[in-house]
């Protein structure tokens, strides 16, 4: 069942992806793929292995230059930018692969994602008691709020590459919430989690997305999951944008039967 | 950083500024500043050589503590530390010998400026890693090295730059008694400077880039902004500890800033503990005293089984041997340093009994 929202994707959009292209050598990773994010939805994106959802992912976020199109965050062109520059503007994100920094603690990590909020530097840092000391205490406030909602407490001070794959993921989302994003990119959120991991993962990202308000982009496999907290769902094939719309209207296309659910129309007549 | 996950149980923090000191436990605070205490008394009892080491083990640490925060806790490398700490010496002197600065004030802006060399080299060596990095280090040993030999309006060329003693208020503190509390006020200072940075904005960035440094780039830092920042606050330490150096020994000569002397900094925090303040303490002194310790054994080997022939005469190549040798057996058998040998032998006795 499909939250229905009473969001308009298309008035207030706070991410919009035009037209955007990507190849490697001979690979199209990515052929004229266009759609647009409005504030304070939960946006899913799926498709078949090597559809070319991390590359869109990785567009958006810096780490691949589109070889055509543009991107927009908030109404500002940040196609040319660079990723930390993105991170300032308000963009935070996870990994498919964990991207963790193993000899931290959680607490520090998710410190991290305060980096570009933060103000101190190296000289006012160095002399704590004078410079950084109230404005680190001020954040640290934020972060126990994130680590509290994220039921992470109990291992803030553990090294992080110390800890289990599914806490591992929690720790990486709490690190991008922490930028305080205007939209969060979640790359298989829930891959690899055992089924209690995957519902408390599910239940996390309904209230980041509810209670906290942030705009959600989020790739998925679990179809179950994506169906069910998705308010609009993209469908990927071999680069290009083969469906997009509500979930149901999504599970009904017949291109998307095929292409991804596995089912042949030609099966179902018979 | 490394290892922050042993905190001792038991530890419980009611406020987010008890969460944020410098020390992990009250227990270490006090630890530290028995440690200060005990060594402010060390010239009273000590005699003339063991000062003279611990002096040594002073600026050293300071150096080697620059070059932790470029290695071990922004995953740079540097070859030309050294070089740098020499250019320290020279600009201290110069400071003070041309300019007419005093020693005291002219020790940080030796700091200073070797860290604006520091910066210059950062911008080309900022943007390379690995090899290219280690090469492009490399050569900033040898061309420094060239500077020292060529300018002799800075370095006084193959005959060396004279090094004042150090005055305060008049009151010189040229005898080794006196330095020894420049150095360790300077060390002390120092110290809580880096363990400061580490904890706070601009030192987490350093571990980020390190640990993962496209994550770091995603979550808003500037990669070649930090790399570059880091061999500037690494010279900094350079340029001071070689500033102290300099005035401790009256005289700089351009031949003792050698790559071998870079690859002694690198064993120092090899041996310390990669990324850890306390380990750079514990790698110097480990550093400064092992030609001590060997140069004791080769004369208990003389005492007991007789001079064995040559044995004197590669006394040198021995100590030389022996520094190469505990690096390496360290990069094998304890890679993380004597600081985590350290870390475990404390949570073993806060168990005790009970270690399993
Ligand atoms: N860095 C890269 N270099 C070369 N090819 C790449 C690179 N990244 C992705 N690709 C290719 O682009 C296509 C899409 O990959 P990806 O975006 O990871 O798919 P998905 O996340 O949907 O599984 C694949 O064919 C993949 O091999
Ligand atoms: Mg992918």
């Amino acid at each position: 069942m499909s939250r229905d929202p009473s969001i308009v994707p298309d008035r207030h959009p706070v991410l919009e992806v035009r037209d955007v292209s990507l190849g490697f050598g001979g690979v199209r990773a990515l052929t004229g793929v266009s759609f647009s994010v409005a504030k304070g939805e939960l946006f899913s994106i799926i498709g078949p292995n090597g559809a070319g959802k991390t590359s869109m992912l990785n567009c958006i976020s810096g780490r691949y230059r589109p070889s055509s199109g543009q991107i927009l965050l908030d109404g500002s062109d940040v196609t040319g930018l660079s990723p930390n520059r993105r991170a300032t503007l308000g963009l935070g994100r996870t990994f498919q692969n964990l991207a963790l920094f193993g000899h931290m603690s959680v607490q520090d990590n998710i410190m991290v994602g305060r980096h570009h909020l933060l103000k101190n530097n190296a000289l006012t840092g160095a002399l704590y008691w004078l410079g950084a000391r109230r404005e680190e205490l001020a954040h640290r406030r934020v972060v126990e709020e994130i680590i509290d909602f994220l039921e992470i407490a109990p291992i803030r001070k553990a090294q992080a590459g110390t800890l289990s794959y599914g806490l591992r993921k929690r720790v990486e989302l709490a690190r991008a919430m922490a930028v305080s994003p205007k939209v969060i990119l979640l790359d298989e959120p829930m891959a690899g989690m055992n089924l209690e991991e995957k519902e408390d993962m599910a239940r996390f990202i309904v209230d980041l997305n509810e209670e906290w308000g942030m705009t959600v982009v989020m790739i998925e496999h679990d179809m179950g999951v994506v169906m069910d907290i998705s308010h609009r769902v993209m469908v990927l094939e071999f680069g290009c944008k083969i469906a997009l719309g509500l979930p149901e209207e999504v599970m009904a296309n017949d291109r998307v039967k095929v292409a991804y659910l596995g089912i042949d129309e030609d099966e179902q007549v018979a | 950083m490394i290892g922050s996950s042993l905190v001792p149980c038991g530890q419980f923090k009611t406020s987010y500024s008890e969460d944020t000191t410098l020390f992990l436990t009250p227990a270490s605070r006090r630890f530290c500043i028995a440690a200060i205490v005990l060594a402010a008394a060390a010239p009273l009892v000590l005699g003339p050589y063991p000062l003279t080491l611990m002096i040594q083990i002073g600026f050293f640490a300071i150096a080697a503590l620059g070059l932790n925060i470029l290695v071990g806790s922004t995953g740079q490398i540097s070859l030309g530390h050294a070089a740098f700490f020499g250019f320290g010496a020279f600009a201290s002197a110069w400071l003070n010998s041309t300019v007419g600065v005093p020693v005291l004030l002219a020790i940080p802006l030796a700091g200073l400026m070797t860290t604006l060399l520091g910066l210059l080299f950062g911008i080309p060596a900022g943007r390379l890693k690995g090899l290219y990095l280690a090469i492009a280090t490399f050569a900033s040993q040898y061309i420094l090295e060239d500077f020292f030999a060529r300018a002799t309006w800075f370095t006084g060329g193959s005959s060396g730059a004279m090094a004042a003693p150090a005055s305060l208020f008049g009151w010189e503190l040229s005898g080794d008694r006196q330095y020894f509390y420049v150095v360790l006020v300077f060390l002390v200072v120092m110290f809580v400077l880096g363990a400061n940075l580490l904890r706070t904005r601009d030192g987490r960035a350093f571990v980020a880039v390190r640990d993962h440094y496209l994550s770091a780039e995603v979550m808003g830092v500037n990669l070649t902004r930090y790399r570059i920042l880091s061999f500037g606050i690494s010279s900094f330490y350079a340029g001071i500890g070689g500033a102290l150096y300099g005035h401790y020994l009256g005289y700089v000569s351009a031949e003792g800033f050698t790559i071998l002397q870079s690859i002694q900094f690198l064993g120092m925090i090899i041996i310390g503990g990669l990324g850890s303040v306390t380990g750079t303490l514990m790698g110097t002194c480990f550093m400064v005293l092992l030609p001590e310790v060997t140069e004791g054994a080769v004369s208990l080997i003389k005492q007991v089984v007789g001079d064995v022939p040559g044995l004197t005469g590669a006394l040198a190549y021995i100590k030389e041997a022996a520094i190469g040798l505990a690096i390496v057996l360290f990069l094998i058998f304890e890679p993380d340093g004597l600081v985590h040998r350290w870390r475990t032998i404390k949570s073993y006795w806060k168990l005790y009994p009970f270690s399993y």
